[in-house]
This record gives C-alpha cells, structure tokens and sequence, in this order.
C-alpha cells in the first residue's frame, strides 16, 4: 500500500479529514523549504503538496506565480525540490508529498530520469496541472515507476467525463471548487457538497476540495463532505517575506493550527 | 517517421500532428475546449456561416489580396523573381484579421458576448477589437507591459475601437505572459466569455481553427499563381513566430511536393548569442500554453525569455503544426536577425514604396537569400503578413532619429 493509501486509510479509521497544504517549493527561502516541510506535518499536514516552480503557471492566481517568480529568480528547478524532497524523507517516513506542477519541467527533465528521481527521493505522487486524462500516456513511465498520478475534477467537468476520471482515480482526486485559477474566492458551499457527494459515491479514491479554501472557517465547512482540504494561495501568501526558519515556522503555526483544529472539531 | 503523402488531414481527432499539438491544459478547461471544438467542427460544414465569414472578408477585409511582382526589388537582387501576397493591404494592414473575422463569428453563433485576446505587436490586440466593434461585442485585451510601452500606438487604437487593454506585469511582461494571463481570464469567466487567440499555438483545436481561418492566404495565392504565372512558386517564404500567417500560406501548397517552404524564425541579436526568439531553430520538444511543441526553455524547463526587434515574433514556442512539418521535413525553418530584417525593410522601403511590417521584413530578408540561390526564372513567393506604419517610432529610435 502506498504512503498515500495507508494515509487515507488511516484518517478513514479515525474519522478524520485530511489537511493538505500546499507550498511553492523554494519560497520564500530556498535553504528552508525542508524545515517549513517538518513545520508543516508539525502543525497538523497529512500529506504535503510541494509546488515545482513553473516560468508560466497558466492555471495560478497571482500569488502562487508569485511565487513562482520568486523561486525561480533564485535559481530553485526540479533538481532542488527532488533534493529538498530527499531531505525531508530522512527524519519523515510517513507523510507523503505530491509534487504539484507543470508538464514541461518533467518533460524536459525525461520522463523516465524523472520518475526514477523521484522514487528515490521518496515522492509518492504527481499532480501535473496541465495534463489531463487525455494526454497522460506520456506519464506510464512515472506510473510504472509507482508514482501515483493525481487527477483534477472540475465543476465544468461533463458527467461522462467525470465517469472517467472516477474510474481512473489514483492515490486522491484533487476536486478543484470553482471554475477559476487558484486563490480567488467564489464558493458555494452548498454546490460544492452536492457535488463532492455525488462523486466520493463513484471514486475509486478519496476526494480533496481545494480552490478558494483560506481559513478554519471556509476549512471546516469543506471537512463535512470530503476527505480532505487542500490550502494553497492563503498559506502561500502568508509565508511570503518570512526570512528565518523561525519566523516560517511560526507563521505556519498560526495559520495551520487553526484549521487543524477546526477540521477536527467537525 | 513513413512518408506522408497527405498533409490535410492533420490534425488528428485529438488535435494532434503527428507528437505535437494536443490538449495540455487544467481540468477546468477541458469543457470550454469540448464546447469550442465541437461548435468550430459544426460551423466549418455549414454553408450560411461559410457564407457569411466569406461576405466579411470580402466586403470588410477587402480580400482577395493581389500577389505583387516586387520587379524592383528582385532586380536589385539580381536572382530569382519576387512575388508578395499582400496580406498587408487587408483591413487593419495585417492577415490578422482573416482570424478574427472567423473566431469573432463562432462566438457570435456561440452566444458569447464578451471576447479576450492577448497581444504581442498590437497587430492580433487591433484586429480582436476591430471585429469586436463590428459584431458588438464587449472587448478585453491583454497584454504585455514592455510591449505596450513599444507598441503605443496600437494600444491607443484598441481603446479608440472600445477594446479594454490591460497591462500585464508578471514574467517577462511580453506576449507569451499576455496569453496566460488571457487564459487565467477565460478560466474565470468561461460561461460569457470567448478567448480569441491570435495564433496557431495553445490547445486544440486553436492551433487548427486559427489554421482554417488564415489558410485563405494560401488557397487565394495557389489560385492567383495558375491564372497569372501558369505554374506554382518554387518556394513560399514568410515569417514565423506563432507561425500563423506561415500556415496560412504553407497549408494549401501542403501536397504540392515541388513547392518548398520556409519560414524565417526571429534569430534577434543572433541564434549564438542567446537574445532571439527562434523556437524552431534552436528550441526542443517541450509543452507551453496547452500543446507540445518546441519552446524556448533552460535545463529546468523554465521557458526562457526571447528577443526579437519585432514584438509580434517574440514567442518562446511556435505552432504545433510547424513543429510537425519540421519533424517530418516538409518546411525549413531558419533564422534571420534584426540586423538582417532591418535592411531587407529599408530595401522593400526604397525599391518598392512599401513599409512592411518588422515581423514580415523577416520574411522579405528570407525572400532576398532564397531569390540569390534560383535561377532568375525561379519564382519566390513571400507573404507580406502585414504593413510597418506601427513600427516606424521603433525603427527611428533603434537608428537614432527623433521623430
């Protein structure tokens, strides 16, 4: 079973939701990613998204290509977030990491090279936002590596292809909220929940709801229909300036510990 | 790869030639692009839209655009003849518009009111609020904060044509940041709204749609070459930076296996030195803005920012369907510098009486290589994508000059 089933499986038994932060790997400073990552599973994370920065992150909101930028002017490229990921897995065997991004890097890096990679560094998954379903023959050789693929489901998309993404879930289904780009706020809850309901019935994996989450409150409404919460743009933009490994950690604090615990009063 | 006898019948039901093109874009998007193709595919069948965008075209653009034998100016060469398809002398002085003609038109039967585009020159920026002014439609356009400060002049047209312009200031505020911050708007407000791009990149089926739209250069060019010259041209040239205005007038001559082909990438301060924009030339395989195809990128997979004189050739990728032809050896592509480009616009300028565009006199410096390499019976045929009024004040300023 892998860290991410035995994960899921686990919050399954207790009853309770999963929290996923996500985090721009490399920001705000590159030489701390890994103690923000313990900082992170210290606070309460059940499964870490590490952001592989991308030059042109289509699907992000401002923050999260901030971000991006950030890293990126500090040279921080697929290399480092596999060290970085390396690094974590020497004192935390349990929590797993997704990493979240885009196909170039990948590609570019080889598709094989980079699943090899990224085994060894102890990455459970992918999320690669720019390639859905259709195009994802390119990635069997992350899969055969045992890479879990995480698939996105979207409120625009179709039923027959909801069927699909359903049927071919791996490791979690990343529900995104809204039909928008990261870190802007339009939720409904209520349309959310029928929805999530609607697909938990048919997925062959648990359901994450993210896109717009930025709070214990916002968190906590999600926690009564899904699996787990996925936060990313809210927490991005909270570390962002932080310089010391102290001052990252306890920002994390006060803004992790909230929602876990909001999560778990549910 | 086996030899390919039919190049129409790309792209695939994917959006796929051959590796390239595809849809390689967030899950959010997926609907909107099912919605899109199967509208297009619909449309493309139907008589009364076919002969609607045709009334445009004809009555608005002001086609079909003559070929013209520059005689001057092969004279001067001294080779081969020199023909132009003056997609410069079409409404709005660029091929622009055959596209935007076409996308505003399935909006209008797709019953969006509200229009995006992203720009680079302002060229695809103007010709997206032309029509959308023409047909009544609300009008967003973004672009680049360096563009827009060299391209002031067509910003200022956009807003008096009722466009929205809006700067965009993230990454290397240039074309390629334009186009995803356009994507980001139509991701946002998919139900009203239709995203016009302004070449033969993103996803499917763009690369295909906007394809179909431009190819009208072509298929009026293969016919003006039998009535007026009794034979084909021995090689098309014409500058590629998304390669829409390429396709447009490679496409129809696609199975003419005699008729060679080659674009001219923007090679800037020179492919060595780094500062260009030829995707082709020196670029690789990769995934941008929703198809595979080759990009400019570092070892990280960072897609590296680009140099050309001309805005409108300054795209870290290129069409899918160009890369196809590369691969499969049926198109050329080479470099040509602004060094280059600038004095084949100041010899079109001086021979002929005709300012072209800086991304077209790419195009004429390839023209002006070719015609010394033929015979003088040899004919070249250089698509004169569009006209140089909007680049005059970058001209002036690169050569000192106060206008």
């Amino acid at each position: 079973m892998s860290r991410i089933d035995q994960r899921f499986a686990a919050l399954k038994a207790a009853g309770r939701t999963g929290l996923i932060p996500f985090v721009t790997a490399g920001d705000p400073v590159p030489e701390h990613t890994v103690a923000l990552m313990h900082a992170l599973v210290d606070a309460g994370a059940d499964v870490i998204e590490l952001g592989v920065p991308f030059s042109d992150p289509m699907a992000d909101g401002p923050v999260i290509q901030h971000a991006s930028e950030r890293a990126i002017a500090k040279g921080v490229g697929l290399p480092d977030v596999l060290t970085w990921a390396a690094q974590f897995r020497e004192r935390d065997q349990s929590t797993p990491i997704v990493l979240m991004g885009y196909l170039n890097p990948v590609e570019i890096r080889g598709f094989q090279r980079f699943a090899d990679e990224a085994v060894k560094a102890g990455v459970d998954g992918v999320l690669l936002v720019d390639c859905p379903l259709e195009e994802a023959e390119v990635l069997a050789p992350l899969r055969n590596a045992g890479l879990q693929q995480i698939l996105l489901a979207a409120p625009t998309t179709a039923p027959e292809r909801m069927a699909q993404l359903c049927e071919a879930a791996d490791g979690f289904l990343y529900y995104v909220s809204f039909a928008g780009i990261t870190g802007a706020g339009r939720l409904s809850t209520q349309d959310i929940a029928a929805r999530v309901a609607d697909i938990r019935k048919h997925a062959k994996a648990p359901v994450a709801v993210g896109f717009g989450v930025k709070d214990a409150q916002s968190a906590k409404a999600i926690s009564g229909f899904a699996d787990a919460v996925v936060i990313g743009s809210a927490l991005v933009e909270r570390l962002g300036g932080a310089k010391t490994a102290s001052e990252i950690t306890a920002k994390i604090d006060d803004f992790l510990r909230p929602i876990r615990a909001a999560l778990d009063a549910a | 790869m086996p030899t390919i006898q039919d190049f129409h019948q790309w792209p695939d039901p994917h959006g796929r030639f051959g590796d390239f093109g595809g849809q390689y874009v967030a899950e959010t998007l997926m609907a909107p692009l099912a919605e899109l193709t199967e509208a297009y595919l619909r449309l493309r069948e139907d008589p009364e839209f076919l002969a609607e965008l045709d009334r445009d075209l004809t009555y608005y653009v002001g086609r079909p655009s003559p070929i013209y034998h520059a005689e001057r100016l092969s004279k001067h060469i001294g080779g081969a003849r020199i023909l132009l398809k003056r997609e410069d002398l079409n409404h709005t002085g660029a091929h622009k518009i055959n596209n935007t003609i076409g996308q505003a038109l399935v909006a209008k039967r797709m019953g969006k009111p509200r229009v995006i585009a992203e720009t680079g020159a302002g060229q695809h920026g103007v010709a997206t609020a032309t029509v959308a002014a023409r047909f009544g439609l609300k009008c967003v356009v973004y672009m680049g904060a360096v563009d827009i400060e060299r391209q002031k002049i067509n910003v200022y047209r956009m807003k008096l044509l009722g466009a929205e312009v809006v700067p965009v200031t993230s990454g290397s505020k240039t074309l390629k940041d334009a186009l995803n911050e356009a994507m980001r708007d139509w991701v946002t407000n998919v139900a009203d709204t239709f995203y016009i791009i302004g070449t033969v990149a993103g996803p499917h089926p763009y690369p295909m749609m906007v394809r179909d739209f431009n190819a009208i250069v072509g298929r009026e060019a293969r016919v003006q070459m039998l009535e007026q010259y009794g034979r084909l041209p021995d090689v098309l040239t014409a500058c590629v930076g998304g390669g829409s205005n390429a396709i447009g007038l490679f496409h129809a001559f696609l199975n003419d296996s005699g008729v060679r082909m080659v674009g001219a990438e923007a090679a800037g301060e020179g492919i060595a030195t780094g500062h260009h924009a030829a995707s082709l030339a020196a670029g690789r395989p990769g995934v941008l803005h929703g198809n595979r195809t080759y990009v400019l990128c570092d070892d990280n997979g960072q897609i590296t920012e680009t140099h050309s004189v001309s805005a409108g050739l300054d795209y870290p990728g290129v069409g899918p369907e160009h890369a196809f032809l590369k691969d499969a050896g049926r198109a050329d592509y080479v470099g040509v510098t602004d060094d280059e480009a600038l004095e084949a616009f100041h010899l079109l300028a001086r021979t002929e009486g005709i300012l072209a565009a800086l991304e077209s006199s790419h195009a004429v410096a390839q023209a002006l290589k070719l015609a010394r390499e033929l015979p003088k019976d040899g004919i070249v045929l250089c698509n004169l994508s569009g006209r140089g009024d909007k680049d005059v004040h970058t001209i002036a300023a690169r050569e000192g000059v106060q206008v």
